[in-house]
């Protein structure tokens, strides 16, 4: 009889069944038993009190793309003789795992995605939650005023559930935005104003506008970036 | 008649027999007698006018009807890019450098038809001041082990049949004939070769991987994405013996049962691309690609894709995503891409250098191979030495040669008399090693433990007057640039380190910056999503480790210790020095030096904008920096 948490507080005895198509593996110390197929993130989702991940990229209605790197995890497969850093959201759940989503280097990590993210969109709630949880109080870099965090939410769901793809993720690096076709940012008939991507933002960036269809968030290139442009400009000028 | 055209058209090699009369045919028509004069012709001597030099060649050869007598060919990198452009004289090698136009009709009349040589276009070693006639007595090619860029001079390109009588597809032939796949396998994971990509990942556990997954489609796919500034190995592989390459690609797509292959190389590189596909065709055209290879029944097709210049797409999941048409992101690597990976298909991804590697493991044996480099790490490495060094070039060296033999015996030390202070290794997300660090052994591990990578081969020397700083805030800014922008860790964090940097470079740096950086370096480490930015923060850490006291000048005491900042620096002019030539007056683009003539001249510091003229063309050092 094995002792297998079923959330924080409540704990099942059973037998081992192994012809049962389950994972059974450790987190934070405590037994549990998912159905196989799942990703770490997935299987330990609704059970509450069981690990601690916070996620911001994460949405169950489209596929796992581990941009935001806050469900990052310490994962040992060889019964805790080497543990490894992983996204939860992307790596699969496995017999025999021992999984820690608490440990003090991964809130030092989440600490510094939180303190990237709050200087990067200051005035948005979920992220100021996410700072107070932990704790994290004034970024030490120079503060943007961006509100998309680039999770790309908006655009898998209107590729993977709409089918549509009238936006996609251009540019790159701090450049990157979302944009519809040919670098609009004006939605063309390609949008059917399901307003699904302003539905999944988790950041409020995307709104709908008056003519049902959303408006897309601008990316605002920080001060100091702009600046080093403008002087680079200067020079070869 | 009909038929008979056909046949000679028709130059396919039906069996493994065919390919070995063949070989014996050109090797007979070979007339031992005739000179060789070989042109480099790599994109370094072209750079230097190599381009110019075979035109010349060939007029003159025309011209005085020489056809008979010498064989001339323009060939792929010779790797001594500093002396371009490189003539060498067969049989006996005469190497010549800095060739011009010019001294054609002069090499011709007096090296080939009466067998003097040129002194005036020799190399001369600076070390014993002693002219070089032959390529085998210049240090820069003595002290290397050139097992896949020696061919590279023997042999044109354009043409599979030098390469075949080079011994070409031979490996290719024993593979087919005397090996199984599970052989093939089994000799190169005993030859102990990684992947030269930069990963270090055994290749033959790769192999076997790609090889036992499940799927009756398989890819075959060559890296020749090549981004790394100052790095060049893979474009000179590609340049000069593209075939060897081929060869690789064939010999591993029959080990794990591929049909198809992809090579994925830069546009940048237009030379490379070109003789690639030559090679292909030629290949296709003699039955050595296509159907029923060698009458082995074995299929495979080689297919160039040409990248769109992202450097992430050197990255093996962008790649693969660059490949399928989609955006060039990484993507999470939890299951490999020997089970998962192109079209969701099993592939077989390896870099150049390690597809070279191959026909020679076949040929020579893993017993052979093996023998060559450290515990860990067998073989050789090519490396691009470029940046503060004599002989910059390609070199080819065993692994376990310390940085100091390469740095001083093959590369020939640092110009100017100026002093070593650190080498870049790695590419850009590599790290900086100083100067007490140079007896280190290069290999995968040894180069990690130091904080850098063997990555890509590229190799950057910087003198005294280079700024640790700056260099670090080099690379950051091009890392920054070149992030996808996917994870917020490589995206948010480059971000800031290049704002940070900056910042310090500018004299407004703070002490807490040291330890935010260092902060910043710890969260990519781990929390990048890909190895660019898992790596990227190695030129701030291993800056911030062996030159942190430069940091230390710029940020307390406001200067620049090796006078490159400019907001950090001034120029003054030295009255006793300056004569009043007025030269540095007439370099000012700022009209910032005034002064009568023959008397000292003065910098208005208020205009001065650092630019250097000034400093660059005093020929009585009256400039000072401080």
């Amino acid at each position: 009889m094995t002792k297998y948490w079923i959330n924080g507080d409540t704990a099942i005895e059973m037998n081992d069944a192994e012809d049962v198509n389950t994972v059974h593996f450790t987190v934070d110390d405590k037994d549990v038993l998912v159905s196989a197929g799942q990703t770490i993130y997935e299987s330990l989702r609704h059970m509450d009190g069981i690990g601690n991940i916070p996620a911001l990229c994460y949405n169950p209605a489209v596929r796992p793309y581990g941009a935001c790197r806050l469900c990052t995890v310490e994962v040992s497969e060889d019964q805790g003789k080497s543990f490894k850093f992983v996204a939860s959201c992307l790596y699969p759940a496995m017999n025999g795992q021992i999984i820690k989503t608490n440990t003090e280097k991964i809130r030092k990590l989440r600490k510094g995605i939180i303190e990237f993210l709050l200087a990067r969109c200051p005035d948005v709630k979920v992220v100021q939650d996410l700072a107070k949880e932990y704790g994290v109080e004034k970024p030490r870099f120079a503060l943007g005023e961006n509100e998309c965090i680039l999770c790309g939410l908006c655009v898998r769901i209107c590729q993977e559930n709409m089918g549509k793809s009238a936006i996609s993720l251009v540019n790159r690096g701090i450049y990157k935005e979302v944009a519809a076709p040919f670098y609009a940012y004006e939605l063309g008939s390609e949008c059917i104003g399901c307003g699904d991507c302003a539905y999944v933002c988790p950041t409020g960036a995307i709104t709908m506008g008056p003519d049902g269809k959303p408006i897309l968030p601008r990316v605002k290139i920080p001060h100091a970036e702009a600046e080093a442009m403008m002087s680079q400009e200067k020079l070869s000028s | 008649m009909v038929e008979q055209v056909r046949k000679l058209l028709d130059r396919k090699l039906k069996n493994v027999q065919e390919l070995e009369q063949f070989r014996q045919t050109i090797l007979k028509d070979k007339d031992a007698s005739r000179m060789t004069v070989s042109v480099c012709g790599g994109t370094g001597c072209r750079a230097s006018g190599a381009e110019d030099v075979v035109d010349a060649f060939s007029e003159e050869i025309e011209k005085q009807e020489l056809q008979v007598k010498i064989e001339f060919k323009e060939t792929g990198c010779h790797g001594f890019c500093e002396r371009g452009p490189v003539v060498v004289i067969g049989p006996k090698k005469i190497f010549y450098q800095h060739v011009k136009p010019e001294d054609v009709p002069e090499i011709i009349s007096e090296t080939i038809l009466n067998g003097r040589v040129i002194p005036r276009l020799l190399y001369n070693d600076p070390a014993t001041g002693k002219e070089i006639t032959y390529e085998s007595d210049v240090p820069f090619y003595a002290r290397q082990t050139r097992l896949i860029l020696g061919s590279n001079g023997e042999i044109d390109p354009e043409e599979i049949s030098q390469y075949i009588a080079a011994g070409g597809y031979s490996a290719l032939t024993k593979a087919l004939t005397k090996m199984n796949p599970d052989k093939i396998i089994n000799e190169i994971t005993k030859s102990g070769l990684r992947g030269r990509g930069g990963g270090g990942f055994p290749t033959g556990r790769k192999w076997q991987s790609c090889r036992t997954a499940e799927g009756d489609i398989k890819y075959v796919i060559c890296n020749a994405d090549e981004g790394d500034p100052g790095a060049y190995p893979d474009r000179s592989i590609l340049e000069g013996n593209p075939h060897s390459v081929i060869e690789g690609m064939i010999i591993g797509a029959y080990a794990i049962g591929a049909h198809q292959g992809f090579i994925y190389v830069r546009n940048e590189y237009p030379l490379a691309v070109e003789r690639t596909r030559i090679a292909i065709d030629q290949a296709v055209d003699y039955g050595l690609l296509g159907e029923n290879i060698l009458g082995s029944g074995f299929d495979f097709r080689i297919t160039i894709n040409k990248g769109g210049g992202a450097f992430v797409c050197g990255e093996s999941s962008a790649l693969i995503a660059s490949l399928e048409g989609k955006v060039g992101e990484p993507k999470a690597k939890y299951t490999h891409m020997s089970e998962k990976g192109l079209w969701d298909k099993p592939s077989l991804l390896n870099n150049v250098k390690t597809w070279a590697n191959v026909p020679l493991i076949i040929n020579k044996g893993a017993d052979w191979y093996s023998k060559i480099g450290t515990a860990g790490s067998k073989g050789t490495m090519i490396f691009s030495l470029v940046g503060k060094i004599n002989n910059s070039g390609l070199v080819e060296v065993p692994m376990g040669i310390t940085l100091r033999e390469m740095i001083y015996d093959i590369g020939g030390g640092i110009p100017g008399g100026k002093k070593f202070k650190a080498v870049q290794t790695g590419g850009p997300s590599g790290g900086c090693i100083p100067e007490q660090l140079l007896d280190t052994p290069v290999d995968f591990d040894e180069l990690t433990k130091l904080g850098s990578m063997m990555g890509s081969g590229g190799m950057i020397i910087m003198d005294e007057d280079t700024c640790m700083v700056d260099v670090a805030r080099y690379f950051i800014d091009f890392l920054k640039g070149e992030s996808c922008g996917k994870c917020t860790p490589c995206r948010e964090g480059l971000t800031t380190l290049s704002e940070i940097l900056n910042r310090i470079t500018h004299g407004e740096g703070k002490m807490e910056d040291l330890q935010t950086m260092e902060d910043i370096g710890e969260i990519l480490n781990i929390g990048a999503l890909c190895a660019l930015g898992r790596t990227a923060t190695n030129p701030v850490l291993s800056t911030l480790k062996y030159f942190k006291d430069e940091y230390i000048a710029h940020i307390k005491d406001k200067k620049c210790p090796a006078g490159v900042c400019r907001e950090l620096i001034e120029y003054e002019i030295n009255t006793d020095k300056c004569t009043g030539c007025g030269v540095c007056a007439r370099a000012c683009s700022t009209s910032a030096i005034t002064g009568e003539k023959r008397e000292p001249h003065v910098i208005n510091k208020g205009l001065c904008i650092k630019c250097g003229a000034c400093f660059d063309v005093c020929k009585f050092d009256a400039v000072v920096k401080h």
